[in-house]
């Protein structure tokens, strides 16, 4: 495969014209860098999903099992009788296109099959041809079509390019989850050994080893072991996380991310500061060593599979209940899902704050509170000293996670906190934040880099809001609550808007927070010195 | 699985070029991959490299990018360990470059 190198002026001429002839008569094209490498058989087999195989996406043969449309119908019509939202989403859209413009890959890429609208019925129309009497009928004329290698290569190709971001249900009258549409086609291709590659890895990984990175016990020790010393570098002291500890009030859950990639690895220095500083009773678990899930961008089984450790975990320590980092897809598994997958938890308690007494009625059946929850309440009893002074060259602007938004409601939390810690705050646009927020680009696994140029097309609209605060409020940091985020936006930056930054919102706390006994500051949680303080090392 | 030639012999690689063996690796084998990626291999290239693999072997996964800049500010001097120092050695990236001249996978999830 050639080099990805268009540049960011080349990338934004979108042409928005569609094809001459209607859209099932355009057959679909695999672009290079608009798609994800082939799940390697491995790591299907390892968890048990059937027909792994070799493929490659770009080949004209995909090497389908024998019989694979009656595997896909019968998966159809298994997923129909199953999901009563899904039949009613394939049901009731009339097409009204409210949807069509809010989509950040049809921004980016004017590919009318990334019309939310249109992804759909490149499914809907199968559904109509086989389960519908007018569709069987009718045929053409009442939009139902067959099932034929072709629409298969299509769904595949636009079911990888949907993030599940859910902005464009925002938007639809009817209320439809275009995100449970995208899932029912991901279903549906996992039954016949088309996953890709960076939502396998991570799944298998996390299923043998109980995260993502496939991080070893000792690997996930010593990374931690790691920021301890850093932390004792910037501020003389040392604080002490304890791991797997029975009899610990609270479990604490991070994604793997946090743990190993930079920007992630500061927002856990963060965590630890915040913790120690408090005296919690909490513990981190080499087990339940995964807040993400990728198998919630496979099938709902998969999803349930690897969550079951939270609670496995959170009853094997004997914890009360169980604290949760900062990241997306996540809190939309542990705020809709975890509750009826795994539970009930009824070994834990409701979560109460230790330091305010606070009671996390919104997690009462749950029993895992967001960590910006946590801080928030917190700050709001006055419980943390903070000099936000610190953080003073930062002009800081905070993107909302898809997930969090939209998926649990998290909107005021993580502003409430990062006022407190920076003294400089400013909203983007507000059609692009809050319930509205646009994706990172890079979302449900799609944050591999063989498909670079889909990431920055998906990641354009976001990039646009920054643009505009950096240009003309001085932005100069991107603010978030997820480990996608951190990951995937530094690189939308660097390429769109050079000069802004991304930080996890506990990096910034860390920064912020004045912690009994400490020594002057005079680097922040990147071990850089903080501005006027270069010399005094 | 596509296959990269080297000495007559057929090793395994993946898509992105990365040895699907890590058994198959040698210096010889770095030193190839290394020039298809416009590299040429120094002591301080080979520091990175080797400092890679000991703690794959250790760790089963490649170091955070800080554990690296550490160490080689610790053998290399302090004014080399930075991220700078690093990317001026593997232009590509220590942690996509050098790992692959390493002979080890690519992490994946959220990284």
């Amino acid at each position: 495969m050639a080099k990805f190198t268009a540049k960011p002026d080349e990338l934004s001429k979108i042409d928005f014209k569609p094809p001459k002839k209607g859209w099932m008569d355009t057959p679909v094209e695999i672009k290079e860098h608009m798609f994800c490498h082939a799940a390697k058989p491995k790591e299907l087999d390892v968890v048990g999903f059937p027909n792994a195989h070799e493929w490659r996406p770009n080949d004209e043969d995909w090497k389908l099992p024998e019989n694979w449309e009656k595997t896909l119908l019968e998966g159809m019509r298994d997923l129909l009788g199953k999901y009563r939202s899904f039949r009613l989403f394939m049901d009731i859209c009339v097409r009204c296109g409210a949807c069509a413009d809010k989509c950040h890959f049809f921004i980016g890429t004017g590919d009318p099959k990334n019309m939310p609208v249109l992804r759909a019925e490149l499914l809907r129309s199968v559904y109509r041809g086989n389960f519908t009497l007018a569709g069987k009928i009718l045929r053409k004329i009442a939009g139902a079509r067959d099932l034929t290698a072709n629409v298969l290569k299509e769904w595949w190709y636009y079911f990888y390019q949907c993030t599940e971001c859910r902005r464009c249900s925002v938007f639809c009258p009817y209320g439809i989850d275009q995100a449970e549409i995208t899932m029912m086609g991901r279903e549906l291709t996992n039954l016949i050994g088309l996953n890709i590659g960076w939502i396998a890895g991570p799944v298998a990984a996390c299923y043998m080893k109980g995260n993502h990175l496939g991080l070893e016990p000792h690997t996930i020790t010593s990374s931690i072991e790691f920021f301890v010393d850093d932390i004792e570098t910037i501020t003389g002291i040392r604080v002490n996380p304890t791991f797997n500890r029975k009899g610990a009030e609270i479990l604490f859950v991070t994604p793997s991310g946090d743990l190993f990639a930079n920007p992630g690895t500061y927002t856990a220095m963060g965590y630890l500061m915040l913790f120690h500083e408090l005296g919690l009773d909490y513990t981190w678990s080499t087990y339940a060593s995964e807040g993400g899930n990728f198998g919630f961008f496979t099938t709902n089984e998969m999803a349930k599979r690897l969550n079951a450790k939270i609670y496995a975990e959170a009853k094997r320590l004997g914890v009360k209940w169980i604290l949760g980092g900062e990241c997306g897809h996540m809190w939309r598994v542990i705020h809709q899902y975890m509750d009826t997958w795994n539970g009930p938890a009824d070994f834990l308690e409701e979560p109460v704050s230790p330091i305010t007494g606070t009671k996390f009625e919104n997690t009462t059946s749950a029993k895992m509170v967001h960590i910006a929850e946590f801080t928030a309440d917190l700050i709001k009893h006055g419980k943390l000293k903070l000099e936000p002074s610190r953080n003073d060259h930062l002009k800081v602007t905070f993107h909302d996670s898809c997930n969090t938004a939209r998926g649990m409601g998290l909107l005021e939390e993580p502003r409430y906190i990062i006022r407190n810690v920076c003294n400089h705050f400013q909203e983007m646009p507000e059609d692009t934040i809050r319930e509205k927020t646009f994706c990172c680009g890079s979302g449900t696994g799609l944050n591999a880099s063989e498909n670079m140029e889909l990431r920055l097309r998906g990641g354009l609209a976001r990039a646009n809001a920054v643009k505009h605060v950096h240009e003309h409020y001085g932005v100069n940091l991107l603010a978030n609550v997820c480990a996608i985020d951190r990951a995937t936006l530094t690189t939308s930056m660097d390429y769109w808007v050079p000069g802004v930054t991304v930080a996890g919102v506990h990096e910034l706390v860390g920064n912020a927070l004045v912690m009994k006994g400490e020594k002057e500051r005079t680097q922040d949680l990147r071990l850089e010195p903080f501005p006027g303080k270069e010399g005094n090392e | 699985m596509p296959t990269m030639e080297f000495q007559g012999k057929q090793y395994e690689i993946d898509e992105d070029g990365y040895l699907v063996n890590l058994d198959d690796w040698s210096k010889e084998l770095a030193d190839h991959i290394a020039k298809t990626e416009d590299i040429q291999m120094t002591d301080a290239h080979w520091e990175v490299v080797n400092f890679l693999r000991d703690y794959y072997q250790k760790y089963q996964i490649a170091p955070m990018i800080k554990i690296l800049v550490k160490e080689i500010g610790k053998v290399m001097g302090p004014e080399k360990g930075n991220t700078k120092y690093l990317y001026e050695l593997y232009p590509g990236g220590p942690a996509k470059q050098a790992c692959k001249i390493a002979g080890l996978p690519k992490p994946t999830g959220c990284v």
